[in-house]
């Protein structure tokens, strides 16, 4: 039987003339104290992309392209194909594993200095993948065409709109015609299926050969500098002396990963379950509130808390400054040390970076910043803002429900957020003040004075004048008492 | 038996017999290649070519001024005039339409100016209130707070025979032409 199988071996052999490249390959010398487990992220993106294209082909077999049909496939695969969900889970679920571990992978690189001389155009290239992720990830997104695809790819164009002159091409040539339709699916179906994945898979190769043939980083030490002269030698020198061969010194780690992060995404697969499809794509049932995936949230809150005047320019010049940024790193400090222990800046940059991404993917999941559109007839005025008041107090916390203030205004820690809370709002503003930050607005507040009437106004002041904590007074224009002296306020003995 | 090669010997000057037919190759491909681009191209940049001649706008009715009564503004719905095939029910449009008063109408784009997404109009307060980054507008579609930079989308409208009819088609963005229509040019575009 071996010997069998040996013959069939040399026969292909003869022929493909694999076998000698291949065990070159798998026995390079690489330095002993890189095989750790920092050192199998790449490998684990690479894990996850073939994951992605093996679930992405069995999708395939069922998913419609069309702006008709794609919905109702996915609700098939979802409820009527034997397993479907799964499939479907798994794609979904591989996806964000794969922008999660390609993000930590770039950020083991960076900290590594494993971007410095030689391996310069192995991040250049490793930046370009990371894009294509992306690209993946939203055009991914798309795909599932439902509400959300529908409205992100709306945000997609009108950001796009922005480019100056070329702006309103520019969307048409992305949505693949005038509005948001068949054609735009079938646009990101191309670049989903055949255009991003076969540059991804054409720069994974690059990028791994390079790996092979300039080695892979060494363990960074401190004081161990690197120099265009000297390096190439020196790495030489460490492999000999301090090296072994990658099979099977280094891979049983990332064999281990690999299998550890297929199990991964497919128990989250299972306990998870697929991601939507949400509502049918139909732009005439607006009764929605589109939120991205969970990789773009940082950007939806981004967009939401720049000022209105800095928006335009920071979404068209931003991204050129970042990738253009990331693009020069390595040419920039292609020299000098290595190791993160002697580099402050470089572990500053990824914290405040990790902390400003967080923080704004975090506000993303409650969206401080959006109207709660039901408050006003669903979040009741809470009873201890009601108890003891006047006929006039009660008549304003009826105006402040229907006029809909509760939507982004919040009561006992109900309503929205987008402005101030107003449970001690008598404490800040006196009666003057309330009453014309209701009729002019101001303050990011629209004005209401067209919308409310002399007797509404003066009930929902009223009303707001109760909004103060027990045993602290409301405020008050002590002006207005010197302006008046001793005189008495009419109607009072 | 066989012959050696007569080696050319190649200078500055001179050019082999397969050097010539090589370069000459080359540029016959590069011939090729640059013709086949014209209708790729020309394929391509259709889409944005055809709406350079307003060939996506239409005029589109909306239904009977009945139906909107005076001083409201409701949600009207209309299918776009540039439909393909497989285009389902995402070439159903929604906008919103306010009837000021005898032929007097504002017919406002579902689409925040911000970043597109849908408004949605309260009575009560008189405001449209997007779900998304938090705009807010007047009944009059100007801005009244959070990010956009400007006032609802309003498409061109006219009243025939007792039917409002609008000027539509396209997806209204803060550069597209369906700005340009209603005498607000955006601050980009010449």
């Amino acid at each position: 039987m071996r010997v069998m199988i040996g013959k069939i071996g040399d026969w292909f052999d003869q022929r493909l003339k694999l076998a000698a490249p291949v065990r070159e390959i798998a026995e390079h010398r690489i330095p002993r104290n890189t095989a750790s487990w920092w050192y199998v992220f790449g490998s684990g993106a690479l894990t996850v992309f073939i994951l992605q294209i093996v679930t992405g082909v069995l999708l395939a077999l069922v998913y419609v392209p069309s702006g008709a049909e794609a919905w109702s496939s996915l609700q098939a695969l979802n409820h009527a194909v034997t397993l479907g969900w799964f499939i479907r889970a798994m794609h979904g679920w591989g996806s964000n594993f794969m922008v999660a571990i390609v993000l930590i992978h770039m950020v083991q690189v960076f900290l590594f200095g494993a971007y410095k001389f030689p391996r310069e155009l192995t991040w250049i290239l490793g930046i370009f993948l990371l894009l294509m992720t992306l690209g993946m990830a939203f055009s991914g997104q798309v795909l599932r065409f439902d509400q959300d695809a529908y409205w992100g790819l709306g945000i997609g164009a009108s950001i796009a709109s922005r480019v100056p002159a070329l702006g309103p091409a520019i969307v048409k040539l992305m949505l693949g015609g005038p509005i948001i339709a068949g054609a735009t699916l079938s646009r990101f179906f191309t670049l989903h299926v055949f255009v991003i994945p076969g540059l991804l898979i054409g720069f994974v190769c690059l990028h791994l050969l390079m790996v092979v043939t300039l080695g892979i980083n060494e363990w960074p030490m401190p004081g161990r500098i690197v120099k265009r002269a000297t390096y190439v030698s020196e790495y030489h020198e460490l492999t000999k002396k301090d090296g072994e061969p990658f099979v099977p010194y280094g891979v049983w780690k990332d064999m281990f990963f690999a299998a550890f992060i297929i199990l991964a995404v497919a128990a989250c697969a299972l306990y998870f379950g697929p991601f939507g499809p949400t509502g049918r794509p139909d732009p005439t049932i607006i009764q929605t509130v589109p939120k991205p995936d969970y990789f773009f949230l940082w950007l939806y809150a981004l967009l939401s808390l720049l000022p209105p005047s800095l928006e335009t320019p920071a979404l068209l010049i931003g991204p050129v400054v970042v990738i253009a940024g990331l693009l020069l790193l390595p040419f920039l400090s292609g020299e000098g040390e290595k190791s993160w222990k002697r580099r402050p800046i470089a572990v500053l940059t990824v914290m405040l970076i990790a902390i400003t991404l967080g923080t704004f993917t975090h506000l993303a999941g409650f969206t401080p910043w959006s109207p709660h559109m039901n408050a006003w007839s669903g979040d009741a005025v809470p009873d201890q803002f009601i108890h003891g008041t006047t006929a006039l107090e009660r008549q304003g916390a009826l105006v402040f429900q229907v006029k809909q203030c509760r939507n982004c205004h919040s009561l006992g820690e109900s309503g929205g957020q987008r402005g101030p809370a107003l449970d001690s709002v008598a404490v800040r503003l006196t009666q003057d003040q309330l009453i014309r930050q209701v009729i002019q607005g101001g303050g990011n507040m629209p004005a209401y004075g067209k919308n409310l009437s002399p007797a509404e106004t003066t009930a929902l002041v009223a009303f707001l004048e109760t909004l103060h904590p027990k045993g602290q007074a409301p405020a008050r224009d002590a002006s207005r008492d010197l302006a008046l002296g001793d005189e008495k306020p009419v109607g009072q003995p | 038996m066989s012959t050696k090669p007569v080696l050319v010997p190649s200078s500055d000057t001179t050019m082999s017999r397969r050097g010539f037919f090589t370069k000459l190759g080359i540029l016959f491909n590069a011939l090729a290649a640059a013709l086949v681009a014209v209708p790729i191209v020309g394929f391509l940049s259709s889409v944005v070519t055809r709406g350079r001649a307003n060939g996506y706008l239409s005029w589109v009715q909306l239904g009977k001024v009945a139906d909107f009564p005076e001083g409201e503004t409701r949600l009207a719905t209309f299918r776009n005039p540039y439909v393909m095939p497989t285009d389902g029910a995402t070439a159903d449009t929604a906008c919103w339409v306010r009837h000021i008063a005898g032929e007097q109408f504002q017919v406002f784009a579902i689409n925040c100016a911000h970043l597109g997404c849908p408004v949605r109009w309260f009575q009560q307060s008189g405001l449209f209130m997007c779900p998304c980054h938090g705009g807010a507008y007047y009944q009059d579609g100007s801005r009244a707070s959070g990010p956009p930079e400007r006032g609802l989308f309003e498409y061109p409208y006219k009243i025939e025979n007792g039917l409002i009819t609008i000027q539509a088609g396209e997806l209204p963005t803060p550069g597209a032409a369906i700005a340009a229509l209603t005498g607000e040019k955006p601050p980009c575009a010449s």
